[in-house]
Formats: structure tokens, sequence, C-alpha cells
């Protein structure tokens, strides 16, 4: 059987948090394998949005996490090609009636406290932010830092810019996991052979469960269904990421059901997306008019310019959430050398680069650039 | 001899009427796709592309390729190999998305 020792560090997976593990180890000297049964951005990240969002994040570890991640997808709009299509455009989050404008008032506060941008907008000025806002609305919060990317070329431009320290192998799935005489990682199985590495890193997304059952330890990822509605391509009509009030309680809820609150956003090749809805249906791929008859329904009550445009075409993605809805992050200590970098859910474009950051400095040792200890991989398991 | 694709099928249309390609008068028959209509007038290029602002028409002619994409009675991006010419149809050129006035 064909072995091979090439790489300091082995990462499963060539999504975003893949590419940006793979990007920031690389660019701390270590030398990366990326492997992915198939191509890069071939997972949830190419069937998502990209928006980078604060704003529907309350205060505690995700926020953090997403507020770091901010600040890094600014510089790596410096270090990247301008294809990657980082957009500084900042969100606004709107409110129907009173009621729903005093809840926003509260979540804003929190996250000020927090470190948050957050501006009120009364009703009489949403119209000189968007022009194109339906008439009627109770006001909004703008929240600056909000961004967007394009996430499949974000992905693609992170692994090319790992330069020659990054291998790419595509079309190969990782079938087992190599382990020592004390159980510690030695690399993985292929189809094609085995690698050899002392460490591995899960960036498996969805699928990152199954890595880890490979090393014979739980972690409950699941899927997330959500569509996505694309229009014909337009001018910009849509500046921000525009989105009501409820989508929040939508993102943090826990709920099996069918939840849709679109988010609207303009993109630079023309279209504009609006997604997504939220259901747990295990990796059903089936069609749904109602998610998408609502998303219409939702963004055109938003934006009643868009009853007169097409939707051209829909697609669908499946979110790996982890059941408190925080990712794993983080060293495995049940299995030494195994770092598990997946269940990021609904924000993994937005918080990859803080995710791979933090796994590039576990793997030389350096200062986490936060603490990582909400997405201990381990959390889930009843004896830690 | 030529002969023409209704001589070939035997066809017998209908009178014909007037539809406009940017203002001016252009023949159809009741049946023809507008984009049928336009190159029966030797009209091959009715809208521009987004980016380099070059010439489009019909290309598969089939609805496939979303080439042929014309400005209809005020509508963008409508198939002109699909849609029937109706009497009295306004074709103007599309530039880019065909939707300029929405921009912000
Ligand atoms: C509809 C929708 C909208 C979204 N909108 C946003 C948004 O606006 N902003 C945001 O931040 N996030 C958004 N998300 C979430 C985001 O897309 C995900 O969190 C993110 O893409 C996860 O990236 P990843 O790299 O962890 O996983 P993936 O991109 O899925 O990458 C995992 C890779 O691992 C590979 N793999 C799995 N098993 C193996 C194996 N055994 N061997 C080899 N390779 C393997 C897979 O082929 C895959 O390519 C959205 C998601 C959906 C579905
Ligand atoms: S020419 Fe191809 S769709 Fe009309």
């Amino acid at each position: 059987m064909l072995t091979r020792n090439s790489a300091d560090v082995i990462v499963v997976g060539a999504g975003v948090v893949g590419a940006a593990c793979a990007y920031y180890a690389a660019r701390s000297g270590l030398r990366v394998a990326v492997l992915d049964r198939g191509s890069v951005a071939g997972g949830t990240t190419g069937a998502g949005e990209g928006n980078l969002l604060v704003s529907d994040k309350e205060p505690g570890p995700e926020l953090e996490l997403s507020k770091v991640s901010a600040e890094l997808w600014r510089k790596l709009s410096e270090e990247l090609p301008p294809d990657i299509e980082y957009e500084p455009k900042g969100g606004l989050v709107v409110a129907s009636d009173e009621a729903g404008m005093a809840a926003l008032r509260d979540f804003a506060s929190g996250q000020r406290r927090a470190g948050v941008t957050a501006q009120e907008v009364p009703a009489d000025r949403l119209r000189e932010l968007e022009p194109h806002l339906a008439a009627g609305l109770a006001g909004g919060f703008h929240y600056p830092q909000d961004a967007q990317v394009m996430p499949a070329l974000a992905a693609a431009h992170l692994l090319r810019a790992g330069g020659d320290r990054v291998r790419l192998r595509l079309g190969e799935e990782v079938t087992g996991l190599l382990t020592g005489a004390s159980g510690e990682i030695r690399g993985v199985r292929t189809a094609v052979g085995e690698l050899h590495a002392p460490y591995v890193v899960n960036a498996a997304g969805t699928w990152g469960g199954e890595i880890a059952r490979l090393a014979h330890v739980a972690l409950p990822v699941r899927p997330r269904r959500g569509f996505v509605l694309v229009t014909e391509p337009l001018p910009r009509v849509v500046r921000r990421k525009v989105y009501a009030a409820d989508y929040v309680a939508d993102v943090a809820s826990g709920s099996a059901a069918l939840q849709t609150s679109a988010v609207v956003e303009g993109t630079p090749a023309g279209p504009v997306l609006i997604g997504a809805s939220r259901e747990r249906v295990g990796y059903d791929r089936t069609l749904s008019p109602e998610a998408l008859r609502r998303l219409a329904a939702q963004a055109t009550a938003l934006f009643p310019v868009l009853a007169g445009i097409r939707a051209m075409r829909t697609y669908i993605g499946f979110r790996p959430y982890l059941p408190d809805h925080l990712p794993a992050i983080g060293p495995d200590p049940r299995v030494p050398g195994l770092l598990h970098a997946c269940g990021h859910e609904g924000a993994g474009i937005g918080l990859a680069p803080a995710t791979g950051l933090a796994i590039a400095r576990s793997l030389t040792g350096g200062e986490p650039p936060l603490d990582i200890a909400p997405f201990r991989p381990e959390r889930f398991s009843p004896a830690a | 001899m030529a002969r023409t694709p209704a001589e070939l099928v035997g066809a017998q249309p209908g009178p014909p009427f007037r539809i406009t390609f940017d203002g001016r008068p252009v023949t159809a028959l009741p049946g023809q796709s507008v984009a049928a209509a336009l190159w029966g007038a030797g009209i091959l290029a009715w809208r521009t592309t987004r980016v380099g602002g070059r010439p489009r028409g019909a290309f598969c002619g089939i609805g496939q390729c979303y080439d042929c994409l014309a400005t209809i009675n005020g509508e963008p991006n409508r198939r002109a190999c699909l849609v029937p010419a109706r009497p009295g149809d306004a074709i103007t050129t599309q530039e880019g998305h065909g939707r300029a006035a929405l921009g912000v």
C-alpha cells in the first residue's frame, strides 16, 4: 500500500473552514495536506450565502468568535484578491411594529455592551438607507460591521494563498484514521492509500460526526436544511443585508419545523439572494415549494419592487449544527493529534477565519485569538 | 430556387401584422416568435451584454441558452425565441440586465 509522509498536518475538508485552517497553518510555517472527497467548496460552503454577520448574534461565545472573524475577514480582504467579493456593506434589521422595535432595542443594547456597533434608525430615515424598502415599517437598526463575501471563491483563494505549503488532494475520501500504540493520530487512510501526519483537523462540516466516529469518539453534528432563492441579475437594488427582526429568533431556535425569515442582499454578479429557510429533515434534497413561497413572500414584503422580478433558480444546503448551536473547535483530549473545526451551522463563512487561526495556534502552541473553551469538542460526551 | 420554411411545410398563415423594433416597424406572421420576426427583418441582435456591452440575439432558438433576452412591451428578460409575436408588440434593445431604472 502506498504511504506518503509529507505533511505536518492533514485537514479533512476543503470547505471554507478547512481552507481557513490550511491558510493560517501554512502561514505559521506548517506543511498542510488538504483532502476532500469532492471539490473545493463542494459541500455546504458552495450552497449558502456569504453573510458575515455580527448583527444576528447575542452576547456570548459565538459573538466573540464572529467579532474576531470580522476583523480577520477585513485583513483577508487586503491579502486575498478582490475576486472574493468582500463587501463591508453593513446590515439593516427592520421591525414592522413597535413591539418588534422594542425587542430590537433590547437585543442591540446587549450587543453594544459586547462591543457591537448598532445604530437605531427611525422609521422616517429607513429609506435613506434603503430606498426600495416597504412603507409602514416601524424602524430598524443599522449594523455597520456586517459584511459579505462570495464563499466558494473565498475558500478557493484561501487555499491558493497558502502557497507551496498547502497540498490539495481532491476526490480523495478519508475512510479511516491511523493511530499509534497509545491511540495517538498518525495519519489518515483513503481509497488511494495512507497519508501520514501527526495531526488531523476534522473540517468535514456537516459530516464532521463521521470523521469523529472513525476516531471512535462522539461529535453529534447534524444537518439543518436551507434553501436560497436567486433572482435575475439586477443593478444595485438592495444596498446592505436587510432582514426582519424575526430572523434572530429563527436562528437561535432549536425547532425542527420549517422556519423562514428572509435575509435579502445584492451580489456583485447582479442577482439578489433571498435566504434562507431552516428545517431539520435529514439530508432530504426534495424541493420545498412551501419554503420557497415563504421566502419570496417575506422578501417582497420587505422590498415590494422584487414582486416584479423573476426568481431564476434556487439551491439547497445542509448546515452543520451541534445541539448547543456552537461549533467544535480545538484539540480533542480523547484522541491526541485530532483537532476539530466543524459544526458552524449557519455562520461558518463568517466564523471561518477565527476558527482557522485558533486551529493554527493550537498546532504551533501559540496563544489562541480568543478563549476557545466554550467550543470544546468533547463537551457532548457524558464523561466530559 | 430558394424556398422559405413556410413554403416547405405548405403553411398558410393568416394575414401579417406589425410589431416594432426600437420604434421601427417590422412585419410578423401569426405564430411567429419575436426572434423569428426580427430575423425575418434582418435584425440579428437585440441585447447588449452586461459587462462588455457586446451584441446578442438568438443562439439556440429553443429556450435553453437565454442569449435572446429582449425587452418586450417594457418587460425585460423575455426569451424572444419563445414569446409569440402579437400585433402591436414593442420590442426594444435590452441594455445589460434591462433593469437600470431600479438602481439605487
Ligand atoms: C442555505 C444556507 C445559507 C447559509 N448562509 C450563510 C451565511 O450567509 N453566512 C455564513 O457564515 N454561513 C452561512 N451558511 C453556513 C455555511 O455555509 C456553513 O457553516 C459553512 O459552509 C461550513 O463550512 P465547512 O467548511 O465547515 O463545511 P463544508 O463546506 O461542507 O466542507 C466540508 C467538506 O468536507 C468534505 N468531506 C466530508 N467528509 C469527508 C471525508 N470522509 N473525506 C474527505 N472529505 C470529506 C466534504 O466533501 C466538504 O467539501 C449557510 C448555509 C446554508 C445551507
Ligand atoms: S435563443 Fe436560446 S433561449 Fe432563446
